[in-house]
């Protein structure tokens, strides 16, 4: 028998591929971005920021509240105010149902989560917009909870830090909505009379009434990378003037380099950041 | 009739208070106010003529007067950008506001306009800062503020000469957080759904009073259009343009007036409380 021979049995070929795959759901992530896969883990732990491309994935409300105070301690507040349907309103779908299934593919009360704890030691009133819920619309219940965490921290000298994630004023609840902008930013003009600190962060997607309100009030504002920030949305601009958009227009490097935005902040070093910012801004004696 | 479900009282309202021949801040600026000094430019960029702002007098009461101006033809729709004004407008708009705030004068201001512009050059010079600038100064303005929705109120771009003590809104007008058409392109996907987005927007005088969003209506007479002739005399008796004006002349300055008797602290009070209280939640 010549050496090339085989005489062991060949390697059976397996027809079933399925049991041959390594199962990764779950495990790993693509990058929207680069195409790297991510592993979840590791994902978590760099605050959701592709380790390869630095791409920021959307981060919920209640993520944000975790890594923003210290020890991920604080106190949750008003999950009680949900919104209502005042109008009765109807599109190819009742909005209270879209409320309800809002609320149970979120797990959030509302399109904003806040809270009341210590960042870098400073007492802070945090709010954070959840995209997941209703595209992060401002309806009355987002309006009257930013209202309130305001108005606590101008009454118990506190600061304000809000993350917004927004499509803009909710169209569900009409003219009521509009007024939030209006009622927000009454408050906020009370909260820079008493002299109290609010930082705004951008996050992607502002725009809209959210941008147009307490969005760009803050006394400085940050915006995480290449987040689209903005009024008027890409599209509706696009068919006002008829014509394509430039690369990168109306992201956070643009609006850094046209003066909006104080700077631009990748998520790692946000904390860090704020309190920084804070500590120039809090406990000097008025 | 075939086209019934193509219409319905909402949606009229929005055609009539667009209606081409509906008077203008500029056309009330004429009757209502005596000795109108039109102020220009915000002292950033440039000057923005879809906002008209300056000093008048109404019934011999010094005031500053605001308003959002569209165009009458073509030409002037180009100059004026169908009203809608871009960041350099608000911003003219907030440096009159505080002459008046300065030399202790009220303020009236105007709303009519689709929307403030969603253009390259009003993003690039910070449209949402210009918008919720205004919002925060006005709400802490020490003087009387008296809004007066006159046709269209077109979301934050109204909005933005809107907070005041008093809002005051005409009876055709509307006054929305989104237009009609744009509502219907997204929750409907198709703009032609307009009808049905107005009448679900409620955003007519009588349902926002209901929401006490306004504070009060102003009746207006059938077709009082601004006659287009430089030569008209208007009467205030006869005509229906006149008596609408004079009702609305007579309207902000009584609202002035019983203003003017509170001192600036209880004023901003008010004036927080006002929209502090607006919104329908549950909790």
């Amino acid at each position: 028998m010549a050496w090339f021979r085989r005489n062991k049995p060949k390697i059976e070929e397996s027809n079933d591929d399925e049991v041959r795959k390594v199962r990764t759901e779950g495990i790993f992530i693509k990058c929207p971005e680069c195409e790297n896969p991510l592993y979840r883990r590791e994902l978590r732990e760099s605050h959701h920021v592709c380790t390869h491309c630095d791409y920021h994935f959307r981060l919920g409300g209640r993520e944000r509240l975790d890594e923003l105070f210290d020890d991920g301690n604080y106190e949750k507040l008003d999950e009680e105010i949900t919104s209502g349907d005042p109008l009765g309103f109807v599109d190819t779908k009742p909005y209270i149902e879209r409320i309800e299934a809002a609320k149970k593919s979120s797990g959030l009360p509302e399109a904003i989560v806040s809270g009341k704890g210590k960042v870098g030691g400073h007492l802070t009133y945090a709010g954070a917009m959840d995209m997941s819920f209703i595209g992060g619309s401002m309806g009355s219940a987002v309006g009257e909870k930013i209202t309130r965490l305001i108005e606590r921290a101008t009454e118990t000298r506190g600061a304000v830090i809000i993350f917004s994630a927004s499509g803009g004023a909710r169209m569900q609840e009409g003219t009521l909505s509009l007024m939030q902008m209006a009622k927000i930013s009454a408050a906020l003009a009370r909260l820079h009379d008493a002299r109290l600190p609010f930082i705004s962060i951008l996050t992607d997607p502002t725009t809209g009434g959210v941008t147009a309100s307490f969005a760009m009030l803050g006394d400085v504002i940050v915006a995480e990378p290449k987040a689209l920030i903005g009024f008027a949305g890409p599209r509706v601009i696009e068919q006002t003037i008829r014509q394509k958009l430039p690369k990168g227009f109306q992201r956070s490097e643009f609006l850094l380099g046209h003066g909006m935005v104080d700077m631009v902040v990748d998520r790692r070093e946000m904390r860090e950041t704020l309190i920084r910012l804070l500590d120039f801004m809090m406990n000097k004696n008025l | 009739m075939e086209n019934k479900e193509k219409t319905n009282e909402s949606f009229e309202r929005v055609q009539n208070a667009r209606h081409p021949d509906r008077p203008y801040t500029n056309d009330l600026l004429r009757i209502i106010f005596e000795g109108f000094i039109e102020l220009h430019g915000d002292r950033r960029f440039r000057d923005d003529p879809a906002i008209v702002s300056g000093f008048a007098e109404i019934n011999n009461l010094k005031v500053a007067v605001i308003g959002h101006q569209k165009g009458r033809d073509m030409n002037q729709r180009q100059h004026r950008n169908f009203g809608m004004p871009k960041p350099e407008g608000y911003r003219k708009a907030l440096r009159i506001m505080n002459l008046a705030e300065k030399f202790s004068r009220p303020i009236v201001t105007f709303i009519d306009t689709p929307g403030a512009y969603p253009g390259i050059d009003a993003e690039e010079r910070g449209q949402a800062e210009a918008i919720a600038f205004n919002l925060r100064e006005m709400a802490h303005l020490k003087t009387t503020v008296i809004v007066v929705v006159l046709g269209e109120g077109g979301s934050g771009g109204a909005l933005a000469i809107g907070v005041g003590d008093k809002i005051l809104m005409l009876e055709n007008a509307v006054y929305s957080v989104i237009t009609p058409e744009g509502c219907a392109a997204i929750l409907w996907k198709d703009s032609g759904k307009a009808n049905l987005a107005a009448e679900s927007l409620k955003l007519t005088a009588e349902e926002l009073l209901k929401f006490n969003l306004i504070d009060e209506i102003i009746p207006e007479q059938e077709n009082w259009s601004y006659p287009q002739t430089d030569t008209y005399e208007v009467n205030i008796s006869v005509d229906n343009f006149g008596k609408t004006a004079e009702f609305l002349k007579d309207r902000i300055f009584r609202n002035i007036l019983e203003l003017e008797k509170l001192t600036i602290e209880e004023k901003l009070n008010l004036r927080f409380e006002k929209f502090r209280k607006m919104g329908k939640w549950i909790s």
